[in-house]
């Protein structure tokens, strides 16, 4: 798979103190890559690097084969900020005019509408941005970045300031971006979201990338989980394979099997043993 | 490129409009102008006899004309400045910390062609200000008194150019400063050159070298101050006799000839400080 966004031995650090140290990363074409991390862990300055808005102190970021923050590479991304603003005298349908004049988007009031569609705010169009709610706003900012069809899609918590049923609309929208090719790579602290909706995930802690592949892989057996008549016993360490093996030596053992789990780690315990100990 | 430019220059004015920026300076400005026919006109009713027994000495009518209309220049010097300073506060860092830039700056735009923009829309925009404000002025002074200064345009665009640096200022001081802080600094900048003039006239005035000299190099260094001299100059420069002499030392900042020079040096000071602007703004982490 081609890479849309890779980033080499990039590096980052703020009056010398480290952001990023040496970390290599790539999302390929309609991959959705669920970046993860504590606060403070660099999620944001690598993100802010792929769109240009800060420079790396060492190793560089390509996006589509072009320096991050050159023209080429900029008219190739879609970003939302995890803190951003719009005008507040602009409506919703006036801030995608703007952008889509900003990025040379011949896509008129046709794109708009889809692009309002898409983020279920079609009834909001002609609204003021500072009358609607924070989680209208997220919406719409979506909606911006995704303006002149990006090839890469940057998003920051786009989730923060949602309900669960913006969550879900969102949801939606990144699955429909990937039936569209469209790679993305999300910033997020929800990791059931991440879960969820990501092709794989990568762990950040301390400016190191310190976990990366798909959700399943990441997961590790915790062992099988019994319970018979005498109580409930845990074979650690066993999966899936040992599972008939267990059960046929307790039946021969004379016990009664009530119930059958095969454990493995969830997203959250694979996160947390990777970021132990370090949060922002 | 220029659709870009053309843009943003839109977006900034739409957000002045919308921000009640322009109402607020319209308001404003029509009291101004309505205070200043109503002093104008007895400014001239009363002077008549300002001058004594022998009008040929002091020419009541040059010395009321170019007094209040040099009156009427600082003011809309003062109230373009302040209008430059507006259409330019936070541009950069305020605007990056309120989350307001980054959306437009990841635009194939790019930061420099944003930053021109921005000022093209704040310079242009206060130039005209200055133009409409001056040329009402100077309708008013001609009905009220009929008195005109001895060139018409000249000192209106050197008022255009002057305000047109102090959004450079703005422009370049929002790069580094919060919002507060831009405002406070450029203000100061404004009124110690300002008051740089005045020590230059004073200087020259009482024949003190030093001062003059002050004065002089100050109005080179903010030439806003030297442009705004200039613009007083060319209302008596072919004005003779004791009214020269006295309106030279006008109440409102001494005027002082420029030649050529002060032009080519203001366009080159401009061009400087919108390229420090730009390189501070590139080297910037958003």
């Amino acid at each position: 798979m081609a890479a849309v966004l890779a980033a080499r031995a990039l590096r980052k650090s703020y009056r010398g103190k480290d952001a990023l140290v040496g970390v290599d990363l790539e999302v390929g074409a309609g991959e959705l890559l669920g970046l993860l991390g504590p606060n403070g862990a660099g999620k944001s300055t690598l993100t802010k690097i792929a769109c240009g808005l800060v420079r790396p102190s060492g190793g560089g970021v390509e996006v589509l084969g072009r320096p991050a923050g050159s023209p080429l590479a900029r008219a190739a991304i879609g970003y939302l900020a995890e803190l951003f603003r719009f005008p507040g005298w602009c409506s919703a349908d006036e801030l995608l005019v703007l952008h889509q004049r900003l990025c040379g988007s011949a896509g008129g009031a046709s794109e708009r509408a889809e692009l309002l569609e898409l983020v279920e705010l079609s009834h909001a169009a002609g609204t003021r941005v500072e009358t609607m709610s924070k989680g209208m706003q997220q919406r719409l900012g979506i909606a911006q970045a995704l303006v002149g069809s990006p090839g890469l899609l940057l998003l920051d918590e786009p989730t923060s300031a949602l309900d669960p049923v913006g969550r879900r609309i969102v949801r939606g929208l990144l699955e429909e971006l990937r039936r569209r090719d469209v790679a993305v790579l999300l910033n997020s602290h929800l990791l059931s979201e991440v879960e969820l909706v990501c092709d794989r995930v990568a762990i950040i802690a301390d400016g190191k990338l310190v976990q990366e592949g798909r959700p399943a892989d990441l997961e590790r057996p915790r062992g099988v989980e019994v319970e018979t008549a005498n109580g409930v016993r845990l074979f650690e360490g066993a999966g899936h394979d040992e599972a008939p093996e267990i059960v046929a030596r307790l039946v021969a053992e004379g016990e009664r099997i009530h119930r059958v789990e095969v454990l493995s780690s969830t997203l959250e315990d694979v996160y947390l043993e990777a970021v132990r100990g370090r949060t922002g | 490129m220029a659709r870009s430019v053309a843009t943003v220059i839109g977006y900034a004015l739409r957000e002045g409009l919308r921000r009640r920026v322009f109402l607020a300076v319209l308001l404003l400005s029509l009291g101004f102008l309505a205070l200043y026919g109503v002093g104008a006109h007895f400014a001239f009713r009363d002077a008549s006899g300002f001058a004594g027994p022998e009008p040929k000495i002091l020419d009541p009518k040059a010395f009321t004309g170019a007094t209040i209309f040099g009156m009427a220049m600082f003011t809309t010097l003062f109230l373009g400045s302040v209008l430059a300073v507006f259409l330019t506060l936070g541009i950069v860092r305020g605007d990056a910390e309120s989350g307001l830039l980054q959306p437009l700056v990841v635009r194939p735009i790019g930061r420099t062609t944003l930053l021109l923009s921005r000022f093209l829309a704040a310079a242009g925009l206060s130039a005209a200000y200055v133009l409409a404000v001056y040329g009402a002025a100077l309708a008013i002074t001609w009905q009220t008194g009929h008195w005109a200064p001895d060139h018409l345009l000249g000192p209106g665009l050197a008022l255009a150019l002057a305000v047109s640096i102090v959004a450079a200022l703005s422009l370049l001081t929002s790069t580094f400063l919060s919002v507060t802080a831009q405002g406070i600094v450029v203000f100061m900048v404004y009124g110690a050159g300002l008051t740089a003039g005045l020590l230059a006239q004073i200087g020259h005035a009482i024949h003190s070298a030093t001062l003059h000299s002050i004065g002089h190099t100050a109005s080179w260094i903010l030439p806003f101050e030297g442009l705004y001299a200039a613009s007083l100059h060319a209302l008596i420069s072919n004005t003779s006799g004791l009214t020269g002499v006295v309106l030279q030392l006008g109440p409102f900042g001494g005027s002082e000839a420029a030649g050529p020079g002060l032009i080519i040096w203001a366009f080159a000071y401009t061009a400087g400080v919108l390229a420090l602007a730009a390189v501070a703004f590139s080297r910037r982490d958003l």
